[in-house]
């Protein structure tokens, strides 16, 4: 198996202690950035062809190159600890198990982009990695690594998926209702309490002192053409070995599956795979041997999204399944926008219904008709995310739900 | 100047005009419910979407800006289904009370949905349910059902007034419009959101229930509730005079005007209007005879008023003026006062308890015609003449619309006045405590019942329309005073209230020029005032 970067100690029971992050070679990068030019940091991180490890794929230089030049106010550095995509678990090892990794991160592109003051917003429901990681900033404070002209604020969600949309995000921030915001203008521009903002992931942040210590070229080489890097997957559902593992973007579903997560468990039975958390178009079992980056997934009519990979063996309802997503959309919704907030319930509803045999010969055409019609008509790619699923499970298993609808 | 095309029309708009407003200037209407000239961008409805060229999908307009160059197209086959969808979303849940709903005839959904939605309803669930018939305040009524979550009545709160008391509270279908704990929507304006709700959701406490809106006639007006003059639509009830109580106004709405109040208007103005059709309104002339006023004719009335005029030395004559009187009736007035001598003139007496103002509309001068009166000249203080009549030095007072005893001036002393004074003439629209001590009590015709113009505090005049006709045998004040001149021999052209503001115009300088036509919809500035602003 290929080297490990990001979980490299993961394994170590005091990996969370300044101590045995330094012993491992941590704030070299810190060091190391110090003496460059912030645009050269960028440069390299652009060079490194990392692409945001939240949801978007956003290539991280360019994000970061949008930040005004001439701005005279105040720039903040925005982390998205939010977490909430159903299906992905990974942000809360690094946040838990190499806390630093997050700091040094946070230190080097808060260099890059001239800032002064970072966030931290930590989904509510993790408590432990909230209590870790804060540990964490105020032994960085007593280093004297933060506080000397970077300072960080560990600010909690209060447990609302749309708060992971970066807007939704800031609203929340900013002590409002977590409610997206409408773009233009976009974060870099105007984010958090008016200022230009990047937000970025805990992984993709963990990714940047790696890229600093060991070259662009090295991190871009260990992925894919158009995407650089190892990535943490998260897998569940019907495996043998359910867990985080890192593997480079190259991977393919088939090997994450098999090769990691020691294969499909209960019937033994592949029948379909989520691949990148629930907003991700189903796969079905002969549809796995993509590669597991941005442009792989996005060829195969999927998306890698936050990589969390939900494994069906053949005993898992479709139509079950699809009835849990769809709830999970309606509860969900923001509710601000028309088409997300009155159709994700309309769904919610159909979808229900049909899973407990009660569904009506128009149902799945009605849903198919409407979830495309909303679909890119919306405030923020949450409803985008809730047509992912709503079309490929009933388009890809048809069979499946009109077996359940009474003729 | 961004120069763009619009559905293949070439137009030019200022900079930071929004493609809504950018089609509107082209003679286009994009619908739209969340986006409101007067508030910030919400984009939530996603209605108004338009193609643009060079951009993959649909776009809202409400939130792009019109740019050089730019090719926009309204009415593509793409748009048009994307509005279709829209307007489903926005009817799912939507209860169809139409019936029953105040809003139905004035309703954006309705509306819409005829131009743009007109689709076959699939919706075959249960729908949401919410609370209906929620009082948020003393004026507005909530049907949360109804309500689309446009957010402009939340807006409204948190950037026009500044309360904040409206929230959008839960999530997806089940957000809901309410109160924040503990608070009323009991702000000075909360009548407007009422206006700018597109739908039913929130509707008026005063009107509803009281006439279909369809049975309704409109007339442009001006608010006589203070110094700004806020423009108004008087909608008036003649098709069904049983509806609505008898009542004759059903409601005040504003009239956008950019310089004077934009889209709003107070909750003190906007319900300000009961007096018009109130049991203490005055509909004949009456007049002592020995006994206690009774009723008589306009040309005894006439008749008995000139002879106690002439009768007196003009220096025994007192005249109270109002600023609630219009620029033409205070004209008329110092035509009589200066054909009779008269030199106890004035129209300035103290409110009770001094009113405050604020920054958005509200003066502290709850008259919409002071400047008009210090324009025209009809003295200023009238305290002096307070102080001649209980002195026993005024054998005639003629008082118009005060009501002495509810000013700041002491009880008392509008008392003794008042008994001393031999002949006291008192003209208005309604009884009040200065009018049961007068000899004579002259019916006046409310704003609403006539033709006139006010000049409000920036020195702007501006025009208000008959919507209804006077009560009983209520007149104009002009006219009254117009027949009093003529029984006095005096020549009277005027017969109609644009005749007298031609005589203002020809004879005061400040209103030169100006002529009913000039003055249109939505007013004009008086010279003086032009100057200042200039200088
Ligand atoms: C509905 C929704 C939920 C999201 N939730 C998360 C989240 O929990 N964590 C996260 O990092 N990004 C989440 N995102 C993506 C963010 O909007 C944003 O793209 C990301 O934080 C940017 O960081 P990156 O470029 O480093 O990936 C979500 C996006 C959407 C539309
Ligand atoms: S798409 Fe859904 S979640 Fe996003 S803003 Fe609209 S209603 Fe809210
Ligand atoms: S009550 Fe009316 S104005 Fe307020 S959000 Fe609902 S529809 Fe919009
Ligand atoms: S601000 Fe004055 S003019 Fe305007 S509505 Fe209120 S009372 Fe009438
Ligand atoms: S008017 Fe543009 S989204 Fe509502």
């Amino acid at each position: 198996m290929s080297e490990k970067i990001l979980s490299r100690n993961f394994e170590r029971p005091d990996a969370y202690t300044l101590a045995a992050y330094r012993a491992t070679g941590g704030y070299q990068a810190w060091d190391k950035a110090q003496g460059m030019e912030p645009a050269a940091i960028t440069e390299e991180v652009k060079k490194s062809n990392l692409r945001g490890l939240g949801g978007a794929g956003f290539p991280t230089g360019m994000k970061w190159s949008f930040i005004p030049k001439d701005h005279a106010g105040p720039v903040y550095l925005v982390v998205n600890a939010d977490e909430g995509e159903p299906g992905t678990f990974k942000d809360r090892y690094i946040l838990e198990r190499d806390p630093h990794a997050l700091i040094e991160g946070m230190l080097i592109a808060a260099r890059a982009v001239r800032c002064a003051l970072g966030f931290v917003y930590i989904r509510g429901e993790y408590v432990t990695p909230w209590r870790v990681f804060s540990g964490a900033v105020r032994e960085a404070y007593d280093a004297g690594l933060l506080g000397q002209g970077f300072d960080v604020v560990v600010h909690r969600g209060a447990g609302a998926y749309i708060c992971g949309e970066e807007t939704g995000l800031i609203s929340s921030l900013e002590g409002k209702k977590g409610w997206p915001k409408v773009k233009p203008p976009f974060p870099a521009i105007k984010g958090a309490f008016g200022m230009p903002t990047i937000v970025n992931n805990v992984e993709t942040l963990a990714c940047v002192p790696h890229i600093v210590n060991r070259g662009a070229a090295w991190f871009a080489g260990l992925g894919t053409k158009t995407q650089g890097g190892t990535r943490m997957y998260s897998v569940s559902g019907r495996v043998n070995r359910p867990g985080v593992y890192e593997a480079p973007v190259s991977v393919t579903l088939r090997q994450l599956i098999y090769d990691h997560a020691g294969g499909v468990s209960a019937t033994g039975r592949l029948k379909a795979v989520v691949p990148g958390g629930s907003s991700a178009p189903i796969l079905t079992a002969d549809e796995i041997d993509v590669t597991m980056d941005v442009d792989g997934l996005r060829n195969a009519g999927s998306m890698i999204g936050s990589a969390g990979v939900v494994v069906f063996d053949e005993s898992v309802s479709v139509p079950d399944a699809l009835a849990v997503v769809a709830r999970f959309y309606a509860h969900e919704s923001c509710g601000q926008c028309t088409p997300c907030r009155e159709s994700t319930g309309w769904i919610e509803k159909q979808v229900k219904r049909i899973a407990e045999g009660k569904g009506r010969k128009d149902d799945l055409d009605t849903i198919l008709d409407v979830a495309s019609r909303g679909a890119g008509t919306t405030i923020c790619a949450f409803y985008d995310g809730a047509v992912g699923p709503y079309i490929s499970y009933i388009k890809k298993f048809r069979a499946e739900f009109e077996a359940l609808i009474p003729k | 100047m961004p120069k763009l095309t619009i559905n293949g029309k070439d137009v030019e708009v200022p900079p930071g005009t929004n493609l809504i407003e950018a089609a509107r200037l082209a003679g286009f209407a994009i619908p739209h419910y969340c986006y409101h000239p007067g508030l910030s961008i919400a984009g939530q409805c996603r209605l108004c979407m338009v193609d643009i060229e060079k951009t993959p999908r649909p776009t809202i307009a409400c939130n792009t800006l019109a740019a050089d160059g730019m090719v926009v197209n309204t009415e593509t086959d793409r748009v048009k289904e994307t509005r279709r969808s829209i307007m489903e979303f926005h009817l799912i849940n939507h209860p169809l009370d139409c019936p029953v709903c105040d809003q139905a005839g004035e309703c954006w959904l309705q509306i819409y949905y005829m131009r743009h939605g007109l689709y076959d309803p699939r919706m075959t669930d249960e729908k949401v349910h919410k609370p209906k018939a929620v009082p948020l305040g003393p004026h507005v009524m909530l049907d949360a059902e109804r309500c689309i979550l446009c957010s402009r009545c939340v807006r409204f709160c948190d950037e026009i007034t500044r309360t904040g008391e409206i929230g959008i509270f839960n999530r997806g279908d089940h957000s809901e419009i309410g109160l924040f704990p503990g608070t009323d929507l009991a702000n000075r304006y909360s009548g407007n959101v009422v206006d700018i709700c597109p739908v039913g959701a929130l509707t008026d406490r005063d009107f509803r229930f009281q006439v279909r809106v369809w049975y309704l006639d409109t007339a442009k007006s001006v608010c006589p509730n203070c110094a700004r003059g806020c423009n108004i639509d008087v909608h008036v009830n003649h098709r069904r005079p049983h509806h609505n109580e008898g009542r004759r106004v059903a409601r005040l709405k504003p009239r956008f005007n950019a310089q004077v109040n934009k889209w709003w208007l107070c909750d003190e103005g906007r319900y300000g209007f009961r007096f018009v059709d109130d049991p203490d309104r005055l509909s004949l002339p009456a007049g002592k005879n020995g006994g206690p006023p009774a009723a008589t004719t306009w040309d005894d009335t006439i008749r008995s008023l000139a002879e106690t005029l002439e009768g007196a030395r003009p220096d025994e004559i007192g005249v109270i003026a109002s600023p609630r009187m219009s620029n033409e009736d205070l004209f008329a007035l110092r035509r009589l006062t200066e054909r009779l001598g008269v030199t106890h003139v004035g129209f300035r007496v103290p409110p009770a308890k001094p009113a405050d103002d604020d920054d958005l509309l509200l003066r502290a001068d709850r008259n919409p015609n002071t400047q008009g009166a210090e324009l025209v000249g009809v003295g200023a203080d009238a305290k002096p003449i307070l102080d001649a009549a209980r002195a026993g030095r005024v054998r005639v007072l003629w008082v118009f619309h005060h009501d002495l005893f509810a000013s700041a001036w002491h009880e008392v002393e509008v008392r003794q006045a008042l008994e001393r004074v031999p002949t006291v003439i008192w003209s208005g629209t309604n009884a009040n405590r200065t009018s049961e001590l007068a000899h004579w009590v002259l019916p006046s015709a409310a704003w609403v019942e006539r033709e006139g113009t006010f000049t409000n505090f920036q020195g702007r005049v501006q025009r208000f329309r008959r919507a209804i006709e006077p009560l009983g045998d209520a007149r104009p004040d002009w006219d009254v005073i117009g027949r009093v001149l003529a029984a006095l021999g005096a020549e009277v052209k005027a017969t109609r209230a644009e005749h007298w503001f031609q005589e203002l115009a020809s004879t005061v300088s400040a209103f030169a020029g100006m002529t009913y036509r000039t003055i249109g919809d939505s007013g004009q500035i008086v010279a003086a005032a032009q100057e200042a602003a200039t200088r």
